[in-house]
């Protein structure tokens, strides 16, 4: 296998074929399975992801059919075998789906591009995260046909360390995934910080990167506390010293501390990406400068670093001091104004502009209308004393439904399709896209919505059995959650369908003028035939571009 | 798939008929504690702040899509001429937010600090969790699987786990505490209106968390007293039997020891008295008198064969006249 050296400004083949991309440069499964190209890893974490994204999915749609009637429905579906399929839809979509979705999926392959770099600062380690991936993945899947954990994601003691489930290979793969969770982001951050274009200052990075780079802040300083945590989990489990299980001196309310410590930034690792993937959408179909672009890049930076000191609102119902319960409360509602201000930015970057509705955009118009529901559910959850009366609730259910899958798949979902023709060369049938996004957000709305309902009423999460006078709200829910299925496999089929055609894709279908729509579709093997100078901002110059029928595409405007 | 789905709810033998009481409001279950109404307040603050919020943005957002919506690509339309930054807007809908959520912060706090600050004078109510009921137990020794109350009066409910965690949760009173085993938690509620609603374990603790309910009585005034007086007059002339019986179903022991021969987490109790039992790491036994006395008060003295050690200890908790009816009990079940 030839390892391509990247120094920064090596020159490649002026004149390169047109067949010379990142696909055809090199030849067999092995080329592909020990790839140093960060665009290769980018699209096998793509198809791991969405592999698990299915499979995900599947736990989902089990669950939800399940709750077609209060008590048993599904004639295969015991309590026990319920618990276990919600625990495997949370840690699966959780670990295996959302947070390598955005960062390590589309990250990897658009992350150099926007530098205009050839590769990730260690190319080497890319491969070792998603070799990690694969392992923790493994160790994941494993324990489903070992007995699947029924602990809920959330691993609570002393439960977790006295079920009969395996516990420890699930919890030994979110383990390993930590670690893939932390190269990844280390080597992000390296990449910006060392291999940026000539020229391209921080303010004029696009805000995806930003994003990013907010997000690998999280994960090296966030996730180290999980491994932990985890660690401890095996250590008690397999040796029996305690820690968390009361019944061995320990305190199960401190294994909550540890969780939340890192599972609450875990939600910006989830989310923040999302934002710089709508960041990008937007000002593109607008054919517009991003409105407050300083203010949409700082307040990434600043939800990364508040994100750290609020775990403790998952706790205001655990015993937890009312001194403790307040700081955490008050800084959790300092969270809302970045996020509000990303909002008021988004929509005032529409205003007067050009507005294209094609599928990236409306996914990220679907975002905007999704998120500001799940932003404000949050403020419910926020308020103390509101807070107990919904905690584990389905309202909690519905909130972080309305941010996880609302916000970050969504976003994914605009972004894949954004990139799409820049990734695989190739457009997707545009109707087919609009179809499919659409169906997403009206199965997303009807799915979720009835679960803030369900929840002020009095319907706790987790709940196998239900009162029946849950039952048409659950099945509402149970019609919406089948939608969304329907609308993602009619996604699935039409990007799959897409692949089958010759290479259509110009090298740039929507006018952006961030570097990766410089260069061909799909990107020769170095990304740039001569590292681009950068001599504007990330969206500025869309009124050089000019479409032209013929390409497909957005060409430079001639000199008249 | 459809072939598996039943569609008619299946009868479900042992739940209580409950039922959240009726509904007056949308969102929210009905009041019936003096800090529903103070906490729904502030939820319905928050629900117009948040209506306002979002029909704000998704209004906006619709309005420009409507306004500046671009005819076809091959158009080359130009965005007229505007500017990409505004400071005195952007501190604008920094400033109204914040002063919005801090607003809404100093009342949640407020309302909080009521929700953990239990009166002086309140009656004390022990809620016992275990997989899978709760048992309440009252200052005189009284032990019931239901959770009767007095109206109008403050109420502290000192809440403890005998295995993993689980929540005291009734959403008529807005109230939820975890209960955490090693530990008492509290949460104090003043119920002002009589009648019968229902708790729900909301902290996830195994297969049947969902069933983990119980019925909750408000008692109009006087209703209480008179109810607890029949409960111990109605206890003390009960044959033994009887009252192991009653026993078995409010202690939690139903969960795992069936009466009709299923195998569930421990053995059952049909035709259990004098049977010869295998024990864990060797031995045997015969099940009587003692061995049932001992198993209540140190369970894990004398485990059965091929059974898990996962019976928790009611030592201290059951009177011998009690514990003396639970063998009666299990003697009449042959
Ligand atoms: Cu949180
Ligand atoms: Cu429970």
């Amino acid at each position: 296998m030839a390892a391509p050296t990247t120094t920064a400004d090596q020159v490649l083949d002026p004149h390169p074929t047109k067949e010379d991309n990142y696909f055809t440069a090199e030849k067999g499964v092995l080329s592909w399975i020990f790839t140093l190209d960060h665009k290769r890893i980018g699209v096998m974490y793509l198809c791991s992801v969405m592999t698990m994204f299915a499979l995900g999915g599947l736990f989902a749609l089990l669950v939800r059919i399940e709750h077609w009637t209060a008590g048993p429905t599904l004639d295969f579906v015991t309590p026990d075998m319920y618990n276990q399929f919600f625990t495997l839809h949370g840690a699966i979509m959780v670990f295996l789906v959302i947070i390598p979705g955005i960062p390590a999926a589309l990250g990897n392959f658009v992350l150099p591009l926007h530098l205009g770099a050839k590769d990730v600062a260690f190319p080497k380690l890319n491969l070792m995260s998603y070799h990690m991936w694969l392992l923790g993945a493994a160790f994941l899947v494993l324990s489903m046909v070992l007995g699947a954990a029924d602990t809920g994601w959330t691993f609570y003691t002393p439960y977790s360390t006295t079920t009969t489930t395996a516990v420890i290979p699930a919890l030994f793969g979110a383990f390993i995934l930590g670690f893939s969770s932390i190269f990844t982001g280390l080597n992000f951050m390296t990449t910006i910080h060392k291999m940026r274009a000539p020229g391209q200052s921080w303010f004029r990075l696009p805000l995806f990167l930003w994003a990013i780079y907010a997000t690998a802040l999280i994960q090296v300083l966030a996730t180290p506390v999980l491994g932990i945590t985890l660690l401890m989990l095996i250590v008690e489990r397999g040796l029996h010293i305690g820690i968390f299980d009361p019944a061995l001196g320990g305190d199960p309310v401190l294994m909550q501390h540890f969780f939340w410590f890192y599972s609450h930034p875990a939600v910006y690792i989830m989310v923040v990406p999302a934002f710089g993937v709508v960041s990008e959408i937007i000002p593109v179909f607008s054919r517009k400068r991003m409105f407050g672009y300083k203010f949409i890049a700082l307040s990434s930076v600043a939800i990364a670093g508040l994100g750290f000191l609020v775990w403790g609102h998952h706790m205001f119902t655990s015993g937890q001091s009312v001194v403790a319960s307040t700081i955490f409360s008050s800084i959790t509602f300092l969270i809302a104004i970045p996020t509000a201000i990303k909002t008021f930015n988004w929509v005032g970057t529409m205003y007067k502009g050009r507005i294209h509705l094609d599928t990236p955009m409306l996914y990220a118009l679907a975002f905007l209308w999704v998120f500001t529901i799940g932003g404000v559910t949050g403020i419910f959850l926020a308020v103390m004393n509101v807070d107990i009366h919904l905690h584990d609730t389905y309202f909690v259910v519905a909130h972080f439904h309305y941010v996880m899958m609302g916000g970050a798949i969504t976003a994914f979902f605009g972004g894949l399709h954004y990139w799409w023709p820049k990734m695989f060369g190739r457009m997707y049938n545009e109707k087919q896209g609009r179809i499919g996004s659409i169906g997403v957000f009206l199965g997303l709305n009807l799915t979720f919505f009835p679960q803030f309902i369900m929840g002020t009423r009095g319907m706790p999460r987790r709940y196998y059995n239900y009162l029946d006078e849950f039952q048409d709200l659950h099945r509402l829910s149970t019609i919406g959650a089948l939608l969304m299925g329907v609308s993602f496999l009619f996604t699935a089929y039409y990007l799959i369908a897409s692949l089958r055609k010759k290479h259509d894709a110009p090298m740039n279908p929507w006018g952006a003028t961030t570097l990766e729509w410089t260069t061909t579709s799909p990107p020769p093997y170095y990304n740039f035939h001569k590292t681009p100078p950068v001599t504007q901002g990330p969206y500025d110059g869309y009124e050089k571009l000019w479409y032209d029928e013929k390409v497909g595409g957005y060409i430079e405007k001639k000199k008249d | 798939m459809m072939t598996l789905l039943n569609m008619q709810p299946s009868p479900q033998p042992d739940r209580p008929a409950l039922k959240l009481a009726e509904r007056t409001e949308y969102w929210m279950p009905p009041q019936a504690s003096t800090v529903a109404e103070e906490l729904d307040w502030l939820f319905f603050l928050i629900y117009w702040v948040s209506l306002f919020s979002f029909f704000a943005v998704v209004g906006a957002m619709i309005y420009l899509i409507w306004k500046y919506k671009a005819t076809s690509r091959a158009a080359n339309e130009q965005p007229e001429p505007s500017t990409d930054h505004n400071t005195t807007l952007e501190i604008t809908w920094s400033v109204i937010p914040l002063i919005a959520v801090i607003g809404i912060f100093v009342i949640g706090f407020k309302g909080f600090v009521n929700m953990r600050t239990p009166p002086k004078d309140a009656y004390e109510i022990h809620a016992i969790g275990q997989k899978w009921s709760w048992a309440f137990k009252y200052s005189n020794g009284q032990v019931s699987d239901e959770f009767h109350v007095p109206v109008d009066t403050n109420v502290r409910v000192l809440i403890s786990s005998k295995d993993v965690l689980h929540a005291f949760w009734v959403p008529a009173f807005r109230v939820k505490q975890d209960a955490v085993p090693g530990r008492y938690t509290d949460v104090w509620f003043n119920a002002n209106t009589a009648g019968e609603y229902v708790l729900e374990c909301a902290e996830y603790c195994g297969t049947s968390h969902s069933d983990m309910l119980a019925k909750v009585v408000v008692h109009e005034p006087g209703g209480f007293d008179k109810w607890m007086d029949e409960k111990i007059k109605l206890e003390e002339a009960m044959p033994p039997a009887e009252l192991g019986e009653l026993e078995y179903g409010r202690q939690g022991c139903k969960v795992c020891h069936s009466i009709d021969g299923t195998r569930l987490t421990g053995p059952s109790f049909k035709g259990l008295f004098g049977k010869q039992e295998t024990l864990v790491g060797g031995g045997t036994v015969t099940v009587d008198e003692n061995y049932i006395r001992e198993s209540i008060n140190e369970p894990q003295a004398k485990v059965v064969a091929g059974y898990p050690p996962s019976m928790p200890t009611y030592k201290g908790q059951l009177s011998d006249k009690r514990i003396m009816g639970i063998v009666e009990y299990i003697k009449t079940l042959k």
